[in-house]
């Protein structure tokens, strides 16, 4: 009998476990996605792990990274970059890639390269070659964000780019920079956990 | 000559009694407060290492946590009694057999029939925990690329399966039918260790305890090879994965000990070598293995605690460590499992066919050479598991030789099959039909094992389906199906009742013929590029994959087939088995039914072999000599 | 009806079987037997697949036959427990056994070694070994492409050490020219497959694997990861080419120039690598 309660309970515990999707609003074949990236999540399962949020439709911060776009339209990401400089482990992942028009801004400014110890993260989807490095602040930077959602007047980049969608069908994205402090090779916990550093993209 | 042991007097039941007995619930007791006392222990001396607090998990504390915890747990179970006793000088009492109750299947007993039965229930549950978590992988793949589960989790899925069915249930022979049988086969009235007998097989539900609490920590994503990096990386579920095993390693060793010493030392008179079982033997060559291969697991298990825990670098190339030597001592282990899970089956198989044949085992001697010669050989060739590793690339035609010539003694197995099968008498009963499906079932795992220690053939099927394949088809063909061969041929020993044997056939055919629907398309999914452990695939696999999943499912209910048998043979119908209704001649079958307490009324002389069919100048199998009257009595 | 008639009848429906399912499978599967013939490993692959099939069917086919002819005709009769007759064994046909299955195993070893020690382009065989370590027993002719697969959670990227150490997404192949692929990882252990190009051969941290190979036909193949490396390894997948040379030379030439910027950044090229961070505390 207790062996059967505690199957049940981890086959339940395992078919609700994936986060919410969250839809994301398109007009004229443009999507805008707006995204955060914090240090830490600050609030339960796991209060010090690196994170992404999302906005959804009504312009809310949700904790997810499974994104619905739609297929053959471009996507326009903004992502809002709360967190510190960690570093690549390869630099090649320094250049952006698969992006409209090849360039990316940082603060308005446009990024050819960044120089791999800079990197706080990457934004990239494998299956569609988009990859795009993501600036950390600096350790020193003031006011940095210590509680999620984090707000515009906060220490953080503004980092935005641009790519083409596709036909549909399911590609998951990724972070390269070994963000998850605490673990061997800074690659476990959030960076191999859906929620936190890994998504899937739902085009459609 | 080996002799029988003074007889121990069969003393009642351990003096407590009511509340305050040693059972599991206590024992449960002991491994919660235990774990509580570990983990706050651990949290007051880790907490000022950095890396703890940013990742939310505390290894130090979770493996203290099960360190006391097992303590707890097998104080509670009354385990520690006897040392404790003789560490204070007192005699800590003679070996009980308590025999009366179902309460005695919740306590640590010494009466190496009840340690079958548990065995029996134990490795049961878990068989079925670790054939639910095949349901979900195989649900996961109906689709090329649409997940039912979180990635994540669907790797500890896969995870849980493996260590499930490689862990918890390689003993499913030597677990249930070892414990119960072999005693009785070789005219002892118990085994050699009896309290040691307990604590093995109490460390088995307690390690499944801990695999599965890898759950509540976010499961471990390396599959049961456990492969460093990855497994360093990973998150604390990888910690209970690392206990669990370590349990199980110790639990395989204290038994292979207590069943080496059993046959070796406590064979009745008369019980010589060439007189020996099949199965005895089959069970001498295994517990050898699990004598020798374990130890290396341990020590590779130990060192992964240590990377996760105290900063040392084993297995972290980038400090001076080296990910090889985890592969290596791991598959040091590895390879020597595989026929820990094999030579079991080829055991059971062999005892069985001569009952349902009317023959004496043919070529006895060969089948005992190609036992020993397995076992002798699965400790050469574990390199084939890293043929495209980069290992020293001149070692690689060696491996492949030790690797294929382990087919040849393998291959005495059949021909003793094939001879015992000749000019003989054969009824089909169940566990016939499970043991002739155990050669068809081992024949494909073993000849598609060879295009696996051939190199160049290696390199495309390595780490596919197809190797996938071939270890279900030797495991799950092979060893299951003697496991179930054994279960309908002892059961009616074991506990006193008939299974119905209608069900027994539909169970039968329904699994045979769902389990090769099931695994004979893998070998094909392997060849066309699917890799193990995914939960993605090329779109054009998808038919076979469902074809796959579907008859996975019907396999799945195959089973419930059989727990209704069991279920309804044991608790509803209970009709009383005969004492010997095959017919047999072994001496397990001249016992009544059940067996009594102390199993022989009288000191036992054996007279001739036990598969002396078709001689009818052969004298019956053994001789009791006067009762032992019990001292005190 | 005696033992000699029994086995005499065994042995030629096994004959028999045995005739008919070779050339079932020579004539039928081995034209279309996986890996296929997309480069000379690949090819060598597929013919050892085919020998294993020819040779190992008929002793499958031996046992099966055996064992059910016996189930057929050795029944016992209908009400009745009769003993068979108490046979032990047959030093003779044990003998045979032993030296036949020995003979056969001796055989396929010697087979595969001999394949395994040809250099990796000889008219001979390709040294079909996949991935062979730091130091390939055996090394090809003239002055094969140097490429570097690095495996990082969870992609590959290939580095091209005679074109400037360029650093790629996508790999790409000259048709006809034999390949030296350096296979690493900077974290876990992954397993670089290219199912098509009949390559095989681990990614270990600190570790340089080498494998070799000649692509025969321009195309696509497929790369997957082989060992599990953690939360995306099913998703480790990507296509490469297989270009003409010309086409090669064209494509290498863009990627030099397309990724200046991060070459720039990309340490000197080695065998291995190991960036920091190294060790827990990121």
């Amino acid at each position: 009998m207790i062996v059967i309660l505690l199957v049940a309970w981890y086959v339940v515990g395992y078919v609700i476990s994936l986060p919410p999707t969250v839809p994301q609003a398109s007009a004229a074949g443009v999507t805008n996605v707006t995204v955060q990236t914090v240090a830490s999540y600050g609030r339960p399962p796991h209060p010090d792990w690196v994170s992404y949020l999302v906005k959804n439709e009504s312009g809310q911060w949700v904790h997810s990274t499974i994104w619905k776009v739609p297929a053959n339209s471009i996507v326009r990401v903004t992502v809002l970059q709360y967190d510190g400089q960690s570093g690549l482990r390869n630099p090649f992942l320094g250049q952006p890639r698969g992006v409209v028009g090849g360039t990316m801004t940082v603060n308005g400014k446009p990024l050819k390269v960044l120089n791999p110890d800079e990197a706080s993260h990457t934004f990239t989807i494998p299956d569609l070659g988009v990859s795009v490095p993501l600036k950390g602040i600096a350790d020193d930077a003031p006011n940095q964000c210590a509680v999620t959602p984090c707000t515009l007047g906060q220490a953080h980049y503004t980092i935005t780019f641009e790519f083409r969608t596709g036909k549909p069908g399911l590609h998951r994205w990724q972070c390269f920079v070994p963000c998850a402090a605490g673990w061997l090779y800074g690659f476990g916990g959030p960076m191999q956990t859906v929620g936190w550093m890994d998504g899937f993209i739902k085009v459609v | 000559m080996s002799h029988t042991e003074t007889p121990a007097p069969a003393t009642p039941a351990a003096g407590r009694s009511g509340i305050l007995t040693f059972n599991l619930l206590w024992g449960l007791v002991g491994l919660v407060v235990g774990y509580a006392i570990g983990l706050w222990i651990g949290h007051r001396m880790g907490s000022r290492f950095d890396w703890v607090a940013e990742t939310d998990y505390n290894d130090v504390a979770i493996l203290i946590g099960y360190a006391l915890g097992t303590l707890g747990y097998l104080f509670g179970l009354g385990i520690l009694n006897h040392p404790i006793a003789r560490m204070f000088g007192r005699s800590g009492g003679d070996i009980a057999k308590s025999s009366t109750g179902w309460s005695r299947y919740a306590r640590a007993s010494t009466d190496h029939k009840v340690i079958g039965n548990q065995y029996l229930i134990g490795i049961g549950i878990f068989f079925f925990i670790g054939g639910l978590n095949a349901m979900l992988i195989r649900t996961e793949l109906l689709h090329p690329n649409s997940p039912t589960f979180s990635p994540g989790q669907y790797l500890t899925i896969v995870g849980l399966h493996g260590a499930m069915m490689i862990m918890m249930v390689s003993s499913i022979i030597l677990g249930p039918f070892g414990h119960f049988f072999v005693p009785l086969m070789i005219g002892s009235r118990r085994m050699a260790f009896p309290r040691l007998e307990a604590l093995s097989f109490w460390l088995l539900p307690l390690a499944g305890v801990v695999l599965m609490s890898t759950i509540a920590y976010g499961g471990f994503p390396t599959g049961w090879t456990g492969y460093p990096t990855l497994g360093s990386q990973a998150d604390s579920g990888m910690d209970g994965y690392l206990v669990a095993f370590a349990l199980v390693g110790i639990g395989m060793i204290l038994n292979a000990l207590n069943m080496l010493v059993t046959v070796f030392n406590h064979r009745a008179p008369g019980m010589t070598w060439a007189r020996l079982p099949i199965f005895v033997w089959s069970m001498l060559t295994t517990s050898v293995l699990m004598l020798l291969g374990p130890p290396m697991l341990l020590a590779a298990v130990v060192m992964e605690m240590l990377d996760r825990t105290s900063g040392t670098a084993f297995f972290s190339s980038s400090s001076g460590g080296s990910p090889f030597l985890w592969e290596n001592l791991f598959w040091f282990f590895g390879h020597p499992e595989v026929y820990i899970l094999a030579l079991p089956g080829f055991g059971i198989v062999l005892e069985i066919l001569p009952v349902f044949a009317r023959k004496p085992l043919w070529g006895q001697r060969l089948a005992i050479a190609g036992m020993l010669g397995v076992t002798l050989l699965s400790f050469m060739v574990w390199q084939h598991h890293l043929f495209v590793s980069g290992i020293n690339s001149s070692l690689r035609p060696f491996y492949m030789f030790t690797t294929e010539l382990i087919s040849v003694p393998t291959g005495f197995i059949f021909l003793c099959g094939i001879g015992t099968l000749w000019r003989a008498k054969i009824r089909y009963t169940v566990p016939m039909l499970f043991a002739l499906a155990f050669f068809f079932n081992f024949l494909i795992g073993g000849l598609s094992g060879v295009y696996l220690s051939d190199v160049p053939s290696d390199v495309s099927l390595h780490g596919s389906f197809f190797v996938m394949a071939h270890f279900h088809y030797t495991i799950m063909g092979g060893l299951v199906f003697a496991f179930f061969a054994g279960i309908y041929y002892w059961l009616p020993k074991m506990a006193g009742v008939e299974l119905n044997e209608r069900l027994g056939k539909i169970h039968f055919w329904t699994t045979f013929v769902f389990f090769n629907s099931t695994f004979l398309p893998l070998f094909a999914v392997g060849m066309l590029g699917m890799p193990r452990r995914v939960a993605t695939y090329a779109p054009h696999l998808q038919f076979l994959n469902d074809w796959v999943s579907i008859s996975a499912f019907l396999l799945g209910a195959s089973m419930l087939v059989f727990l209704a048998n069991f279920v309804w043979s044991l608790l509803v119908a209970r009709i009383p088995a005969a004492a010997n209704p095959w017919m047999a001649r072994s001496l397990e079958w001249q016992l009544p039914t059940p067996v009594p307490v102390w199993d022989f009324d009288g000191p036992v002389r054996i007279l001739a072999g036990p598969y002396e069919y078709g001689n009818p100048a052969a004298p019956p199998v053994m001789e009791l000599g006067p009762p032992i009257v019990a001292a005190g009595d | 009806m005696d033992s000699r008639t029994d086995i005499t009848r065994a042995v030629i429906v096994w004959v028999v079987l045995a005739i008919v399912a070779d050339l079932l499978i020579g004539f039928l599967l081995a034209p279309h037997m996986p890996p296929g013939h997309f480069s000379n490993t690949a090819s060598d692959q597929t013919e050892i697949n085919n020998i294993l099939a020819l040779i190992l069917t008929p002793i499958g086919l031996g046992v099966v036959t055996f064992f059910v002819y016996a189930l057929v005709s050795f029944r016992q009769p209908a009400g009745a427990i009769e003993d068979g007759p108490p046979l032990r064994g047959d030093r003779r046909l044990q003998l045979g056994w032993v030296g036949v299955t020995t003979t056969v195993v001796i055989v396929l070893a010697i087979v595969g070694t001999i394949e395994l020690l040809q250099a990796p382009n000889s008219q001979a065989g390709s040294g079909a070994g996949g991935g062979q370590g730091a130091s390939a027993i055996s090394h090809p002719s003239g002055n094969p492409l140097q490429v570097q697969v690095i495996a990082q959670q969870w992609q590959f990227t290939y580095r091209y050490p005679q074109y400037g150490g360029v650093e790629t997404f996508s790999l790409a192949l000259p048709v006809g020219r034999t390949v030296e692929f350096h296979v690493t990882s900077i974290d876990a252990i992954h397993s670089f497959w290219a199912y098509q190009l009949g390559v095989k051969a681990d990614a270990v941290p600190g570790a340089d694997n080498v494998a070799f190979t000649t692509p025969e036909h321009m195309g696509l193949f497929e790369v997957r990861c082989a060992e599990l490396c953690g939360l995306w390894h099913g998703y480790m997948y990507s296509r490469g080419h297989v270009l003409s040379s010309a086409g090669f030379s064209k494509w290498i030439a863009h990627a030099q120039i397309a990724n200046a910027p991060a070459t720039h950044y990309l340490p000197k090229y080695a065998h291995v690598y190991y960036p920091l961070p190294l060790q827990r505390g990121g």
